[in-house]
């Protein structure tokens, strides 16, 4: 799928009107709208049937910023949410984006059980490794020795690798990419998009005020492009390629087919597809259960 | 002993967990409902799976009387340790049926009875249930054959062998029962005027769940938590059928935003839960109600704090969900009292939520969701529901200033709009603002004042039972409904009534006038601090004159509040 461009409408999800953004200039948010405005678009999606769905943070207004529908909700439960919309609408493309602190920290216990629910939703992490709407706090990915107003002696606790977490829980897509690298991050965010089942994008984000060493050049010179031998359906590959820690790789790292996908396990799509909303509840049907309890 | 003629009257069946007193109650219930009598089953079980002591109460009448009595006509125990459990509910009127007393228990009125040894004689002794069940059957003048023919349909699927031993079993205790009876000359024969075979025989956890359905839920994420987890377990099992997408979360914060979601996709959810797991929900009934995406909350009550008494009963979150939730908006509680009000007012504040977008609240508790009734199938009537939802155009926005306070809903994918759902302030499309001059007013006005307005309007009356000249009320919610109401009645005085709230907030219009008519007011609730009465005092500035409060996690009897009532009224 890389590179295969579709001559669709780029400028479906630019917004039809004046919305002031809220992030500062030159914030790495921008890099990672404009790249997945025009992933959407290539990736066959209509703001009509584009959803996406944030939790609270400086990541987590980009919908705002999206022609699209969105529901932005609480700091950390963004997860649930768009599990919801997707399983009583599957026709929805559903997209989670948002924070590092919001999805990894708040939001860490939704992390593990979404996966493991396995609903088709792309969930696109800004991961600047800091708290920004905060003012600078650590995140779950802030790296060690990192000083912050809260951890004046620097970061002790390990930094949380989601990567590994998810390959663990065998989320059928994980990949990691880069505000600095938008080209790549589109594609990538196209990937996540098209495959079933769950997919974590883990997209590494310079926050150029709080976070004065994870920066653009950082990022560039911590990272690595996996090449053509990577083997994304080789689980014990994916591990040994998200563990690496000198190095970041940037890619596909994880890419599978071999889970059954969430809303198309729970039943009631089996012989009709119409969303919820469609649906008339049948009297019928209750009566019926109401018999068998005379 | 002279001949006993009633038409009311309680067994309870006590042993440990595992022993099977569930299976002896559910062919004693399948007899006597068979046989037109009204049935209520009351359960007293600790929260352990094995061993402990647990006890089935099943009140038998010719009449509906579904509230819980103390006292027993007929004890049947099956481990030696049960009668002094139960000693404050046996008196020299209670005949014991059973194992006999491992301690020093005197039963003044006692037949021994080994179930277990009986069942060897049979063959094995997974046949004692039967047994026991059979000897209860025996005491009443009741068409043996019903009980056998029960045994058929129900063993079935177990081969002959098992079919035909239960039958010897069940026959086995019809003759000890007559024996008993004629030993301590008894005579019971019943009368009833209902048609009860064919009324429906549910928990109130089912009769939540069915006016759930009724009210055209087809989404529900829920965890596991006493006393709340029947109606989840209900709708899961259901699901197919009735096209229902039950998902069992893997948290409570998970269930709730999980159900917002679908709301938001145009699904009606409804989430159940008991307190504990509803104080973690509270973040998120302000996301409902700041993002006006409808949700019903069913919550069990039990008592607190913390774990508490998972299998108890109490009514101590009233003030929960009144103050759940940062920030104002508006919301409506409902505590239906009994199983007709369960489906009724579940299906009703489900179609609330969705007819003005916001939070709605069902609280029931332990006592009703673990009790049994019997109910005339033409109470569960089919509900209207109308269709909240609008299909979109071009240029919709979600939060819409009208002139009702109520804007359009839209949901992802209806038309051609695009649907903005923020829990940040925001402007009528819903994109952020910080516009605190006209913005954040206008969206109040139509988020809180409007609403609260519209749903004062709608607000369910209370309702009066007892003679219309009474002056003094006693005034109850929630489960406590018909023990009020019964104890009324067989006080036997003529100056008091009883008044029911199957809505505490918004409280209905009327509320300060009917509490202004009455001299005395007495306020009985399941809690210490009388949580409703505060309510009351609050909205109406009327206080009530005394509280009957009860907060150990029993639920009232019929004579203790007889007690209470008479020496306050
Ligand atoms: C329940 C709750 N706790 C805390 C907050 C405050 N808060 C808002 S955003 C945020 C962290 C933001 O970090 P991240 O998710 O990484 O997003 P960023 O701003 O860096 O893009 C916190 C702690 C909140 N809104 N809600």
């Amino acid at each position: 799928m890389i590179g295969a461009t579709q001559t669709k409408n780029n400028k479906a999800f630019e917004l039809d009107k004046d919305v002031e953004n809220q992030w500062c200039p030159g914030c790495g948010n921008f890099p990672i709208l404009l790249t997945l405005k025009k992933a959407l678009a290539e990736a066959g999606c209509s703001p009509e049937n584009t959803v996406l769905v944030s939790g609270i943070g400086q990541a987590a207004k980009l919908p705002q910023y999206v022609q699209s529908h969105y529901f932005n909700g609480l700091h950390g439960r963004a997860l649930p949410v768009a599990t919801g919309i997707k399983a009583a609408n599957p026709r929805m493309n559903v997209l989670v984006t948002s924070g590092d602190g919001d999805v990894y920290g708040e939001g860490g216990g939704h992390l593990i059980h979404t996966i493991r629910r396995n609903p088709n939703i792309a969930v696109l992490v800004h991961d600047n490794m800091i708290y920004g709407l905060t003012k600078g706090q650590a995140s779950p990915t802030s790296p060690k020795e990192l000083v912050t107003p809260t951890q004046p002696r620097g970061v002790y606790n390990e930094p949380f690798n989601p990567l590994t977490l998810a390959i663990s829980l065998d989320a059928p897509f994980v990949a990691r990419a880069s505000a600095g690298e938008p080209e790549m991050t589109k594609e990538i965010i196209k990937q996540a998009i098209a495959h079933p089942g769950f997919a974590l994008v883990d997209i590494f984000q310079p926050c150029i005020v709080f976070n004065k060493k994870n920066t653009y050049q950082w990022f560039k010179e911590h990272t690595k492009v996996l090449d053509e031998s990577h083997d994304p359906t080789d689980r014990a590959q994916a591990f040994a390629v998200a563990m690496a820690d000198d190095e970041f790789a940037l890619g596909v790292i994880s890419a599978h087919h071999r889970r059954a996908v969430y809303e198309e396990s729970v039943g009631i799509y089996d012989d009709d597809r119409r969303a919820l909303y469609e649906r008339e509840n049948d009297w019928s049907m209750i009566e019926a259960l109401l018999r068998t309890r005379v | 002993m002279a001949k006993q003629k009633s038409n009311d009257f309680t067994i309870v069946i006590a042993g440990q967990a595992g022993q099977g007193i569930e299976s002896i109650a559910s062919v004693l219930t399948h007899v006597f409902k068979k046989q037109d009598f009204n049935i209520y089953v009351a359960k007293d079980v600790m929260s352990r799976v094995r061993g402990g002591m647990n006890s089935i109460t099943v009140r038998v009448s010719g009449e509906r009387s579904d509230a819980f009595r103390s006292h027993i006509d007929y004890f049947v125990p099956l481990d030696p340790r049960a009668h002094s459990h139960y000693k404050n509910r046996l008196n020299e009127k209670t005949l014991i049926i059973g194992v006999a007393a491992g301690d020093d228990f005197k039963a003044e009125n006692m037949s021994t009875v080994n179930f277990v040894q009986l069942a060897h004689e049979i063959g094995n002794r997974i046949y004692a249930n039967t047994v026991a069940a059979g000897t209860i059957l025996g005491l009443f003048d009741l068409d043996a054959d019903i009980a056998r023919r029960y045994m058929q349909t129900f063993f079935r699927r177990k081969g002959e062998q098992v079919v035909s031993e239960n039958i010897a079993a069940i026959e086995k205790g019809l003759k000890i029962g007559k024996h008993i009876a004629f030993e301590k000359d008894v005579h019971l024969a019943l009368e009833t005027k209902e048609d009860v075979s064919e009324y429906v025989f549910l928990s109130g956890a089912e009769a939540v769940a069915f006016g759930a359905l009724a009210g055209g839920v087809n989404f529900s994420s829920s965890y596991p938590m006493s006393p709340s987890t029947g109606v989840f377990t209900f709708l899961a099992a259901h699901g197919k059928e009735c096209d229902v997408l039950a998902e069992q979360a893997t948290d409570e914060i998970g269930a709730i935003n999980m159900s917002l979601g679908a709301s938001f996709a145009g699904a009606r959810a409804l989430v159940s839960t008991s307190g504990g797991g509803f104080a973690l929900m509270t973040e998120s009934v302000s996301l409902s109600a700041m993002t006006e995406t409808p949700i019903t909350v069913h919550i069990a009550q039990r008592p607190g704090p913390a774990t508490g008494l998972p299998t108890r009963t109490g009514q101590e979150d009233l003030n929960l969900a009144l103050y759940a939730g940062h920030g104002e908006f508006a919301r409506a509680i409902f505590t239906p009292g009994t199983p007709e009000e369960m489906y009724d007012i579940t299906a009703h504040a489900v179609e609330l939520a969705d007819k003005y977008q916001i939070p709605t609240f069902v609280l029931s508790d332990q006592l009703m969701m673990d009790s049994f009734y019997c109910v005339p199938r033409e109470a569960f009537t089919r509900k209207e529901h109308h269709t909240y939802i609008e299909k979109t155009t071009k240029g919709y926005q979600r939060y819409e200033i009208t002139d009702t306070g109520l804007s359009p809903r839209g949901v992802p994918g209806y038309g051609e709009g695009l649907v903005h759902a923020d829990s940040d302030e925001h402007d009528e499309d819903g994109r952020i603002t910080e516009d605190m001059t006209v913005m954040r007013p206008a969206m109040m006005e139509k988020r809180f004042f409007k609403r609260r307005d519209l749903l004062t309007e709608e607000s369910l009356p209370p309702t009066r039972s007892g003679p219309q000249s009474a002056k003094t009320l006693i005034v109850s919610w929630g489960s406590n409904k018909n023990v009020v109401e019964e104890a009324v009645r067989r006080s036997g005085k003529k100056s008091i009534a009883a008044l029911h709230f199957s809505q505490i907030f918004p409280l209905h219009p009327d509320t300060a006038q009917i509490l202004l008519r009455a001299e005395k007011v007495i306020i009985v609730e399941n809690n210490a601090t009388g949580q409703f009465a505060e309510l009351i005092a609050r909205e109406t500035e009327i206080v009530c004159q005394s509280r009957i409060l009860k907060w150990n996690g029993e639920p009232f009897s019929v004579e203790e509040l007889i007690t209470k009532i008479k020496s306050l009224a």
